[in-house]
């Protein structure tokens, strides 16, 4: 019965989508505040009726109802209740009711937004209700998850184990709650192409909402990246896997789109360029959807590949990006382009900001689909990966993070740079040092990695020094310094530690990708791995009974090879899953400040002796913690911006929350 | 007891049932510590011909550890890297390594981020020189006046 009324609830909010379109497209036709004011409630509705679906489908999970197709295939009565529940969200149906309530909910939010003039607001709900129109059609005729089965298997076949992980159930929401944010931002720039208006109100209303999706979507790929880290048991965080280029455009669209927003609500520049970013970030987001449910490019963890929904995810995306872009094309001359400014100035930077940035996106972007446009232009078979990228993305953003200390020193209108330069000399110094310093203290000795050292450490020290210029901190007494530091608006500490945040992830990953060791052995009982400066002995193997996986779990213990630091037991697991016939493996990690010593269990084997043994691989990742912890601080900053006063108004913080939950 | 012995009996069987093959043996590192470090650094850029995405160097796939046994012996043998990609591409086309050849179908994807950036660049400087900004000096009565309105609250105007 609850399952019958979920399905009845999805229909019902695909019904009112469509009705928000029309409700709200009559309302601003006629000028009746009326007919608007019921669009934005229809799409409340909506907004509820999806929950109630959502729900719905998460009971049929929690209460393991195998009638429902859905939950046959991916769920089991021996999941503990996270992964019942998350499992909700784990298949492409159920994931696309997520998306779709992430969509109308957002949606609801804006419908809710106070301050907006009518034409606008009523414009762009109209847009969001469309959007969501699309999405709930392609959920309720093709992606049903409510469809039952006759008769009832007694057992589900279980959820693919490697995504019964704590970092994955949480993943995929914040994830969708990033990726289709952004929606709220394409229906703002195609309103305001509607309406003709782009002005620095506009840029105001745009940027919350760009930077609450950017927030979320950070924390969203950290977690994917974190979960691939130690659930995939390879050592690595981040593939270049196409699924992971994916979420990471929309994310540096995002990105752009965020500081190019500032300059149309500071000085109306850019105001175009602002438009288009935002119908590109959802574009990108559209495109990710695509690209990982349709099957067209291989990845380790593409999901429900299926040709024909990928036809129609293609044309949801060609007829809502296709729109866009073309009402961009006739309307954008006509949007003015607000006030002049010198090349050396706050927007100056913040134009290359959004220069190197959007190369970055197009980077990721052609070295995902380079490969399957070149297979279908010439049949030429290529692979993209790693290497292409360190050699075209990663100088693109070296380039751009050597510039962004000095941006947020600049003043607008026309900036001083020997006068930015001048505050920055302190930073620059340290950060030389500090490069330096890595090269003679790191082993073995990498010229790239100790630049890129100085980099990061650029990037921390001149977000630091920026602070300094504005308490004017060591020039004035400390109370003074304390009192600007209080006065200073939330929205700079945010900026600041976005910045910061850059730096430490910058730090982590040069020094977890040049100094890492690994090492992998068959080794009885007693055994012993050496990797970097750790041995790691094997001490014991045990099986044990999961809740629904049978285990091989090694004892280990990590010794220091100097012996100056403790000794630690870890434990490592690989999984069978009896429902599914897969192995996972459960990686042993042993924090050590901030490097990782990651042990991985692997198959039976026989040692040299011909006696029992185990492929013990142990990998030594320095620095790590500061990879996941960077884009943490990222986040924060967004999160503390998202907070500052002078978004609030209007746009209320009230809304975000309401949209988590 | 009896029933950890059937687990275990268990957990061997199930191990033969996901692995069509027996388990590949575990990678034999070169004696010599830089050949197999030259290796490992050639590992990450050669993709495992079967698997999704996935270099030689994590894939548990028993081709990747024949490609990876290749790649040591050809090494042990004196080849240079570039040879050993050379072969690899003779024996399993472009598409083995992650790294894309250079060539006129390619143009794009190396060279497109770069002349994205200069040509937007390029335009960006044109557009800038064309649109002079004009800043006239305050009047002293103007400054005067500006003074007064930020005066100790400078640090709020922020971006």
């Amino acid at each position: 019965m609850i399952v019958e009324l979920g399905a009845f609830a999805l229909i019902l909010a695909l019904v009112l989508a469509g009705l928000t379109t029309a409700l709200a497209t009559a309302g601003r036709l006629r000028l009746s505040p009326v007919l608007a004011g019921a669009g934005g409630g229809a799409l409340i509705a909506s907004a509820a009726a999806t929950a109630l679906a959502f729900a719905a489908l998460i009971y049929a999970f929690a209460v393991s109802d195998f009638s429902v197709s859905n939950v046959a295939l991916n769920s089991h009565t021996d999941k503990p209740m996270l992964y019942k529940v998350a499992a909700a969200w784990g298949s492409h149906e159920g994931s696309l009711v997520l998306w779709c309530l992430v969509m109308t909910g957002f949606g609801g939010a804006l419908a809710l937004a106070r301050g907006l003039p009518f034409g606008l607001k009523t414009s762009s709900v109209a847009v969001q209700g469309a959007l969501s129109t699309m999405f709930l059609a392609f959920a309720v005729f093709t992606s049903n998850p409510f469809t039952r089965l006759d008769p009832a298997p007694v057992q589900g076949a279980s959820l693919n184990p490697l995504l019964q992980d704590p970092a994955l159930a949480f993943h995929p929401p914040l994830l969708y709650a990033g990726y289709v944010g952004f929606s709220v931002c394409f229906s703002l720039a195609v309103a305001a192409l509607i309406e003709k208006r782009v002005d620095p109100a506009w840029g105001r209303w745009v940027r919350p909402w760009a930077l609450a999706s950017w927030a979320f979507l950070t924390v969203g790929i950290l977690l994917g990246s974190f979960w691939a880290y130690y659930e995939l048991g390879w050592g690595g965080w981040w593939f270049w896997d196409p699924v992971e280029n994916a979420s990471f455009m929309p994310w540096l669209a995002g990105a752009a789109l965020l500081h190019s927003a500032i300059v149309t609500e500071r000085r109306g520049a850019l105001a175009g360029w602002t438009v288009f970013l935002a119908i590109l970030a959802f574009t990108f987001s559209m495109l990710g959807a695509f690209l990982v449910r349709s099957g067209v490019l291989t990845s380790v963890h593409a999901f429900a590949v299926d040709p024909e929904r990928g036809m129609m995810l293609l044309a949801i995306l060609g007829v809502a990006a296709g729109a866009a872009f073309i009402l961009f094309a006739f309307r954008a001359p006509a949007i003015r382009s607000g006030a002049a400014f010198a090349p050396i100035s706050r927007e100056g930077a913040l134009v290359l900001n959004n220069l190197f940035l959007t190369a970055a996106a197009a980077t990721v972007l052609l070295g995902t689909l380079y490969p399957l446009i070149l297979e279908g232009i010439s049949g030429a078979t290529i692979s993209v990966g790693p290497p292409y990228f360190n050699a075209t993305f990663t100088p693109l953003m070296v380039v751009a993070c050597l510039i962004l200390p000095a941006g947020p020193l600049m003043a607008w209108k026309r900036g001083d740079l020997k006068g930015a330069l001048q505050r920055l000399w302190l930073a620059a110094g340290l950060a030389v040092v500090a490069a330096f310093a890595a090269f003679l203290l790191f082993e073995p000795k990498k010229a790239l990695a100790a630049a890129g050292l100085g980099v990061g450490a650029w990037l921390i020290l001149g977000a630091l020094a920026e602070v300094g210029v504005r308490t004017k901190a060591f020039r004035a007494p400390l109370g003074e310094t304390l009192r600007r530091g209080r006065n200073l608006p939330l929205g700079a500490w945010g900026m600041t530690l976005a910045h910061a945040g850059l730096g430490v992830f910058i730090l982590g990953a040069v020094v977890e990708t040049s100094f890492k060791a690994e090492a992998a052995a068959a080794v009885p009982l007693g055994g012993v791995v050496s990797s970097g400066p750790w041995r790691v002995r094997l001490d014991a193997v045990e099986v044990i009974e999961g809740p629904n996986y049978l285990a091989e779990q090694g004892r280990l213990t990590v010794m220091p090879l100097d012996g100056r630091a403790v000794e630690r037991v870890v434990t490592a697991e690989r999984r069978f899953f009896p429902a599914g016939g897969q192995t996972t493996t459960e990686v042993g990690l042993d924090f050590r400040g901030l490097d990782d010593v990651y042990v991985v269990m692997g198959e039976r084997a026989r040692s040299e002796d011909g006696q029992q043994a185990w492929t013990v691989r142990v990998y030594y990742n320095p620095w790590a913690r500061l990879i996941f912890l960077g884009p943490a601080i990222m986040a924060l900053g967004g999160v503390l911006s998202l907070m500052d006063r002078r978004l609030r108004v209007g746009a209320g913080s009230r809304r975000k929350t309401e949209v988590k939950a | 007891m009896r029933r950890l012995a059937s687990l275990t009996a268990a957990l061997a069987l199930a191990a033969g049932a996901v692995m069509a093959e027996p388990p590949p043996a575990p990678d034999r590192p070169l004696p010599d510590a830089a050949q197999e470090a030259r290796a490992r650094a050639l590992f990450g850029d050669i993709r495992c011909v079967v698997c999704q995405h996935e270099s030689i160097a994590d894939s548990p796939a028993g081709i990747a550890a024949d490609m990876r046994r290749l790649v040591r012996e050809e090494i042990a043998a004196g080849k240079s890297d570039q040879a050993v990609r050379q072969d690899l591409v003779r024996r399993y086309g472009d598409y083995v390594l992650f790294q894309p050849p250079v060539r006129a179908g390619t143009w794009l994807l190396w060279f497109g981020p770069f002349a994205l950036v200069l040509g937007a660049g390029a335009v960006f400087v044109w557009r800038a020189r064309r649109r002079r900004v004009e800043v006239q000096p305050l009047t002293a009565e103007e400054e005067r006046a500006l003074a007064e309105l930020t005066a100790g609250s400078d640090e709020a105007e922020r971006g």
